[in-house]
C-alpha cells in the first residue's frame, strides 16, 4: 500500500484537473496559456529551491528555516556577477547567455561554501533537537539577512535579464515570454540530474535508503554525517540557482526575498510530502499554477489560495501527496 | 509563638493560592521579581517622562504575551510562528471598532470580543489542521498563515490603514486629555494616560497569575508531559491533539488580549507594531533569554530585552561612528540599523550555551548551592 502510495498518479492528474478547472475560469484561452506557461516556470524555479530541503529534511529529520538566505545570497551573487560581466550582457546572444551561466555558477558556488559553514557551525550541535533546530536555523535566517544587507545595502538592486532572454514568442494570440521557457528548461536539467544522481548512482541509491530509514543505512557501515552534509552543500546551491532564476523572474532582488520565498518552499514540502523529490516537482507546479491563476483571477488571495491548497492537500493524504519518511 | 506561625502559615498559604504554588525558588529570582513588580507599580510617579512610560507600558503588555508564547513554546514545546498575527488581531480590533464605531468603552469590550473571537476560531482551525498531522509542520504552517495575514492586513487598506495603519481615540476616560483633579498627586499630574497605565498594569498582573494557573494545573502538567514524551502521553491514554490544540487556543486568546492593551496605550494600531516579523523575533529572544517553561522567565527576559533594546542601539550607534573613522569597511556591519543582526547572533547563542535561560541559571545556582551546604553538614559530622 505504501509502494502504491509512492508511485500513486492521482496528484498528477490532479495536476492536471487544476490546469482543466482553471480554463473555463480565466475565459481567454491565450491567457491561459500564458498563464499556464509562467505557472510552469515558476513552479520549475520553485522546485530547484524546494528539492534541496526537502532531501535535507528527509535525511536528517533537519527542518532548515534558515534555506531561504541561500536564494537570497545566489541572487545578489548574481547581481554582482551581472554588473561584473556588464559587456557580456550588453553583447551577442551567446555573450549573454554566458554571463547568466557564470552568473548562475558563481551563485551555486558561494552558496555551497555558506552552506557547508552554516551546516558546520548553525545546525552540527543541535543533530535530533527539533525544537533548537527551528530557533536556531531561524536565527541563523535574519543573520544571513542582515549580512546580506550589510555588504549589498538594504535597498532592492535591479537584476535585468539580457537582451536574448527578454521579450516574448507569440503563438497564436497567446505570449509566451523567452525567461520562462528557459527557467523551465533549467528546471528541468536539474530534475534531470537530480534523477539521475537519485535513481543512478550509487550516493544516490544511499540517499534514498537513508531517507527511508536513517539506522539501517548507518548499521551497513555508510557514514551517513558525511552523505548529509554532502547532500546540504548540494542542497544549498541549488537553493542558490534558484535563487539567481527567482531574481531574473522578478528581475530585481530584495534582502527579504528569501524569507518571502521560504514561505512558499514550505507550504511545497508539506504538500508534497518531506523527502519526496518526485512531490517536492508536483508540489511545486500545483503552486507555481495556482499562484498565476489566482493571481489573474482574484489578486488579493492569491497567497492565501497556497494555503487553501495545503489545508486540502492535509485533508486528503495527511502525510503529503508522497509520505517516504518511515518517521 | 503558635499564633506566629499560625501566621506565618496562613501568610504562605494566601501567597501560595495566588502564586499557584509555583515561588520563583530562588531568592535572587523572588528580590529581582519584586523590584520589577514595584518598579512597574510606581513607574509613573518615580519616572514620569514620556519615554520611561512608553517602556514601562510595552513591558507590562509583553510580559502577558511573552508569558502566552512560553506556555506553548516552554511547557507544550509547540514552535508557532503565528502569535504575533493574534496579538495583531486584539489590536486592529480595537483600533478598527474605536475608528467605526467612534471611541467608547463600548467600542474597546466590541473590538475586543470580535478579535477574541476571530483569534478563538483561527487558533482552533490552524491546530486542528496542523497538530493532527506532525507537529513538526506546525512550525512551517504557522509561518505561512503568519506571512499570509500581514499582506492580507497590509492589502485591505480600507479597513485596517494599509502599511500606516490606524490612528484612533481612547474612551474619554483613558485620553490623555481627561484630568479630574485641578492638582497634582506627588507631583504628577492624574490624567488618562495613567489611568490607562494602571488599566494596564491590573490586567497584565491578572492574565499573568492567570497563566502561572494555568501552568500549574493538571492541564499544564500533561502539557509539559507531551513537551517531554508525546508518544508516552499518547499511550496512557490522552488525546495528545487535544491537549496541544487547547493550548494553542488559550496562547492565542491571551495573546490577542495583550494586543487590545497594546491598542490602548498606543492609540495606534499599525503592522509594524504588531504584525511585523521582527515583533516575533524579539517574543522569541524575550522566551530564551528569560528561561523557557518559566513563566517567571517571562517577566525577567521581557524586563531585561526592553532594557537592552534602547541600550544596544545606543552602543551601536557609537560602535559604528568610532569604526567608521578607524576601519569602514567594517562600519556597515556595526550601523544601528543592523542591530538586528547582533540580536539574532545574540539569540543564537542564547539557545546554545544558556538554554534554560536566566530563571534557569539562578535556580541551578540555588540547587547547587543547596546541594553545598548539604555536603558541608555532612563533612561537618
Amino acid at each position: 500500500m505504501k509502494a502504491a502510495a509512492r508511485t500513486s498518479l492521482a496528484p498528477v492528474l490532479g495536476l492536471i484537473g487544476l490546469m482543466l478547472v482553471a480554463a473555463p475560469l480565466v475565459g481567454s484561452g491565450s491567457t491561459w496559456v500564458t498563464l499556464t506557461v509562467a505557472g510552469l516556470a515558476m513552479g520549475m524555479i520553485v522546485f530547484v529551491i524546494a528539492s534541496g530541503l526537502t532531501l535535507v529534511f528527509g535525511l536528517m529529520d533537519v527542518l532548515n528555516f534558515g534555506h531561504g538566505v541561500f536564494i537570497a545570497l545566489g541572487a545578489f551573487v548574481a547581481t554582482s556577477v551581472m554588473a561584473g560581466l556588464a559587456a557580456w550582457a550588453g553583447g551577442s546572444a551567446l555573450a549573454n547567455l554566458a554571463a547568466v551561466g557564470a552568473a548562475m555558477l558563481v551563485a551555486m558556488a558561494v552558496a555551497g561554501a555558506i552552506g557547508l559553514a552554516f551546516e558546520r557551525v548553525l545546525i552540527r550541535p543541535v543533530y535530533g533537537q527539533h525544537l533548537k533546530q527551528i530557533l536556531v536555523t531561524m536565527g541563523g535566517m535574519i543573520i544571513g539577512e542582515e549580512l546580506i544587507k550589510a555588504t549589498w545595502g538594504p535597498d532592492q538592486i535591479p537584476l535585468p535579464l539580457p537582451d536574448v532572454l527578454r521579450g516574448a514568442w507569440v503563438v497564436g494570440d497567446a505570449a509566451i515570454e523567452k525567461y520562462r521557457v528557459a527557467a523551465s528548461a533549467v528546471g528541468l536539467v536539474v530534475l534531470a540530474a537530480l534523477l539521475w544522481t537519485l535513481n543512478r548512482t550509487k550516493v544516490g541509491l544511499l540517499i534514498r535508503a537513508g531517507v527511508q530509514d536513517r539506522e539501517m543505512v548507518e548499521a551497513l557501515g555508510y557514514r551517513i554525517g558525511r552523505l548529509f552534509i554532502g547532500v546540504f552543500v548540494a542542497g544549498s546551491a541549488l537553493a542558490g540557482l534558484g535563487g539567481v532564476m527567482w531574481g531574473l523572474y522578478q528581475q530585481d532582488v530584495v534582502p527579504q526575498m528569501g524569507a518571502q520565498v521560504n514561505v512558499l518552499i514550505f507550504i511545497v514540502i508539506i504538500i508534497g510530502g518531506p523527502g519526496s523529490t518526485l512531490g517536492a516537482l508536483v508540489g511545486a507546479l500545483a503552486v507555481g499554477l495556482l499562484a498565476n491563476y489566482a493571481g489573474y483571477l482574484a489578486p488579493k488571495f492569491a497567497l492565501f489560495s497556497n494555503i487553501a491548497l495545503m489545508a486540502a492537500v492535509l485533508a486528503w493524504r495527511p502525510r503529503g501527496l508522497y509520505p517516504v519518511t518511515s518517521r | 509563638m503558635s499564633g506566629l506561625d499560625d501566621r506565618v502559615a496562613r501568610r504562605e498559604s494566601w501567597l501560595d493560592r495566588v502564586l499557584s504554588h509555583d515561588r520563583p525558588r530562588s531568592r535572587w529570582l523572588a528580590l529581582a521579581l519584586v523590584v520589577v513588580v514595584v518598579g512597574l507599580l510606581v513607574a509613573p510617579f518615580a519616572f514620569p517622562g514620556a519615554k520611561a512610560m512608553g517602556v514601562a507600558a510595552k513591558m507590562l503588555v509583553f510580559v502577558v504575551l511573552v508569558a502566552s508564547y512560553d506556555l506553548l513554546l516552554g511547557y507544550a514545546g509547540i514552535v508557532s510562528f503565528a502569535h504575533t498575527m493574534f496579538f495583531g488581531i486584539g489590536a486592529y480590533g480595537v483600533a478598527i471598532a474605536s475608528t467605526r464605531m467612534g471611541e467608547g468603552a463600548g467600542a474597546v469590550v466590541a473590538g475586543t470580543a470580535a478579535a477574541l473571537a476571530l483569534s478563538l476560531g483561527l487558533s482552533l482551525l490552524i491546530g486542528l489542521a496542523s497538530l493532527r498531522v506532525r507537529a513538526i509542520f506546525f512550525a512551517m504552517i504557522t509561518l505561512a498563515v503568519a506571512a499570509a495575514f500581514q499582506t492580507l492586513a497590509s492589502q485591505l487598506s480600507d479597513l485596517t490603514g494599509g502599511e500606516d495603519g490606524l490612528t484612533f481615540r481612547n474612551p474619554p476616560q483613558l485620553s490623555p486629555s481627561w484630568e479630574p483633579f485641578d492638582h497634582p498627586v506627588l507631583g504628577v499630574t492624574i490624567d488618562g494616560r495613567l489611568l490607562t497605565y494602571y488599566l494596564l498594569f491590573v490586567a497584565a498582573v491578572l492574565l499573568f497569575l492567570a497563566l502561572l494557573r494555568i501552568v500549574n494545573s493538571p492541564f499544564g502538567r500533561v502539557l509539559q508531559a507531551i513537551r517531554e514524551n508525546d508518544f508516552r502521553v499518547e499511550a496512557i491514554g490522552l488525546r495528545t491533539v487535544a491537549y496541544r490544540t487547547l493550548a494553542n487556543v488559550l496562547a492565542a486568546a491571551f495573546a490577542t488580549v495583550a494586543g487590545a492593551l497594546l491598542a490602548l496605550w498606543l492609540r495606534y494600531t499599525g503592522p509594524q507594531t504588531t504584525l511585523g516579523f521582527e515583533v516575533m523575533l524579539d517574543i522569541l529572544l524575550m522566551v530564551v533569554i528569560g528561561g523557557m517553561g518559566t513563566m517567571y522567565g517571562a517577566v525577567v527576559g521581557t524586563v531585561l530585552f526592553l532594557f537592552a533594546q534602547n541600550y544596544l542601539q545606543d552602543a551601536l550607534g557609537a560602535a559604528h561612528d568610532a569604526l567608521a573613522a578607524h576601519v569602514p569597511a567594517l562600519a556597515p556591519f556595526v550601523a544601528p540599523e543592523r542591530w538586528l543582526l547582533w540580536l539574532s547572533v545574540l539569540f543564537v547563542l542564547c539557545v546554545y550555551h544558556f538554554p534554560t535561560g536566566v530563571v534557569g541559571r539562578l535556580r541551578d545556582a540555588r540547587r547547587a548551592a543547596g546541594a553545598a551546604d548539604t555536603s558541608a553538614t555532612e563533612s561537618r559530622r
